[in-house]
């Protein structure tokens, strides 16, 4: 049975506790709003980006001399994954999740004979997949400086992606990340960017082309990399602050009830010692 | 009043000018084109260079990188992998442009497309006379 000063004092710490996942709630909430308004205001471009691509890749289609990031080099031995996971925890199942898709598929192309390599983004998938997979690790980006994702962070590992490919380091390329759906649900979500895959579009509006056809899908198929990548780094970014401002919503919750039962059991320990106090003096008192 | 097409600037990060305007003129990567309304639907590749776009209120000039334009009878949509209005530009941040152009030639295999890319942007500085 602790003494009533211990309950005291881990009531005490419990509040503290509560304190702080209130107070990243709320971070997490102001964070959340700016990052999906970051997602949104990213998606004009990256649909009109895909739309002229699939137009685009449909006309050229992936025959001779179409464009390698369209068509593929030819093999499909070295599988490269890009994971995107977050720099920070106490985001709840949000790194896992996403860890745990990349290493289930690590695990199939690995049993199916092919290689695989990972590129890291973010530290927290980094050491979640160091145990099975830290042989297989070719690069990590660091984004735990980056106050805000830019399209320029999209860039770099784009560029450092499209130099595996062209080096033949890699065959094709799927990045890993959360999609974002609501505050209480992200859905782990791998997409295949080296070859490009498109969605075949039915009718599509007749255009001429400045220079060629040709000649603008090569130059904007590196660019629709880099945006989709872009693109989930965005989604990433949401879905993070969405999946922290839940999980501090429930450790609140739960601090909240914690404090509840310490306070009744503090309570009742508190009525016990008076009751005994009064027993000794009532029968002292009889003894007399 | 005369005929409009609708004129989209939208850059990876937001959207940045989204409104009516009588004529665009694009940096495009074979030369400049005007697209005004009624023009034949065209898909163009930019050059580093000045968009001009000559809307209801006036003139705005943006400064774009790269990218591309998509033109049809009724609409003008620009898609630049960086843009900024130039009035918001200023030296500095073009010399940054520059010095970023003049790196990726220094590494780009394509020395020809990169040492062009320096060079537009060198020639778009005059232009805009900052």
């Amino acid at each position: 049975m602790p003494s009533l000063k211990d309950l005291k004092n881990r009531i005490g710490s419990v509040k503290n506790t509560r304190k702080i996942t209130k107070a990243m709630q709320m971070v997490a909430a102001a964070k959340l709003r700016r990052a999906q308004e970051a997602a949104e205001a990213a998606r004009p471009f990256a649909e009109r980006m895909t739309a002229v691509m699939s137009a685009l890749a449909s006309g050229v289609g992936t025959g001779e001399g179409a464009p390698k990031l369209l068509a593929g080099n030819g093999k499909d031995q070295v599988h490269l994954l890009v994971v995107m996971t977050s720099e920070r925890g106490l985001c709840g199942g949000f790194n896992s999740s996403i860890v745990k898709l990349a290493r289930l598929r690590a695990n199939e192309l690995a049993a199916a004979g092919k290689t695989v390599k990972i590129l890291t983004v973010g530290k927290k998938g980094r050491e979640q997949l160091k145990r099975d997979w830290a042989s297989a690790f070719v690069g990590h980006v660091d984004l735990s400086e980056v106050k805000r994702v830019g399209y320029a962070n999209a860039q770099g590992i784009a560029r450092e992606v499209m130099a595996a490919f062209d080096a033949g380091d890699a065959d094709v390329v799927t990045i890993f990340y959360n999609r974002f759906q609501s505050v209480i649900s992200q859905i782990p979500t791998e997409q295949q960017v080296i070859p490009a895959k498109f969605e075949a579009t039915g009718a599509t509006a007749l255009y001429d082309y400045e220079p060629s056809e040709e000649a603008i899908l090569a130059d904007l198929l590196p660019r629709g990399v880099a945006t989709q990548i872009f693109t989930a780094l965005l989604e990433n970014g949401a879905s993070e602050q969405g999946a922290r401002m839940s999980a501090m919503d429930n450790a609140t919750r739960n601090a909240g009830d914690m404090i509840n039962k310490l306070t009744i059991q503090y309570n009742r320990s508190r009525q016990a010692a008076i009751t005994k106090e009064l027993i000794e003096i009532i029968s002292g008192a009889e003894a007399l | 009043m005369a005929s409009t097409v609708q004129f989209d600037l939208v850059s990876p990060e937001r959207r940045l000018a989204s409104y009516p305007a009588t004529e665009v003129q694009i940096p495009g990567a074979m030369g400049d084109l005007t697209a005004m309304e009624g023009h034949a639907a065209t898909i163009t590749s930019l050059r580093p260079g000045l968009l001009k776009v000559v809307g209801v209120e006036g003139v705005k000039s943006y400064v774009v990188t790269g990218g591309f334009a998509e033109i049809s009878a009724t609409g003008v949509s620009v898609l630049a992998e960086q843009a900024v209005p130039l009035d918001e530009m200023t030296p500095a941040q073009l010399d940054a442009l520059v010095a970023d152009a003049s790196q990726a030639a220094a590494l780009n295999a394509d020395k020809d497309a990169a040492d062009k890319a320096v060079s537009d942007l060198q020639a778009m500085r005059a232009q805009a006379g900052l």
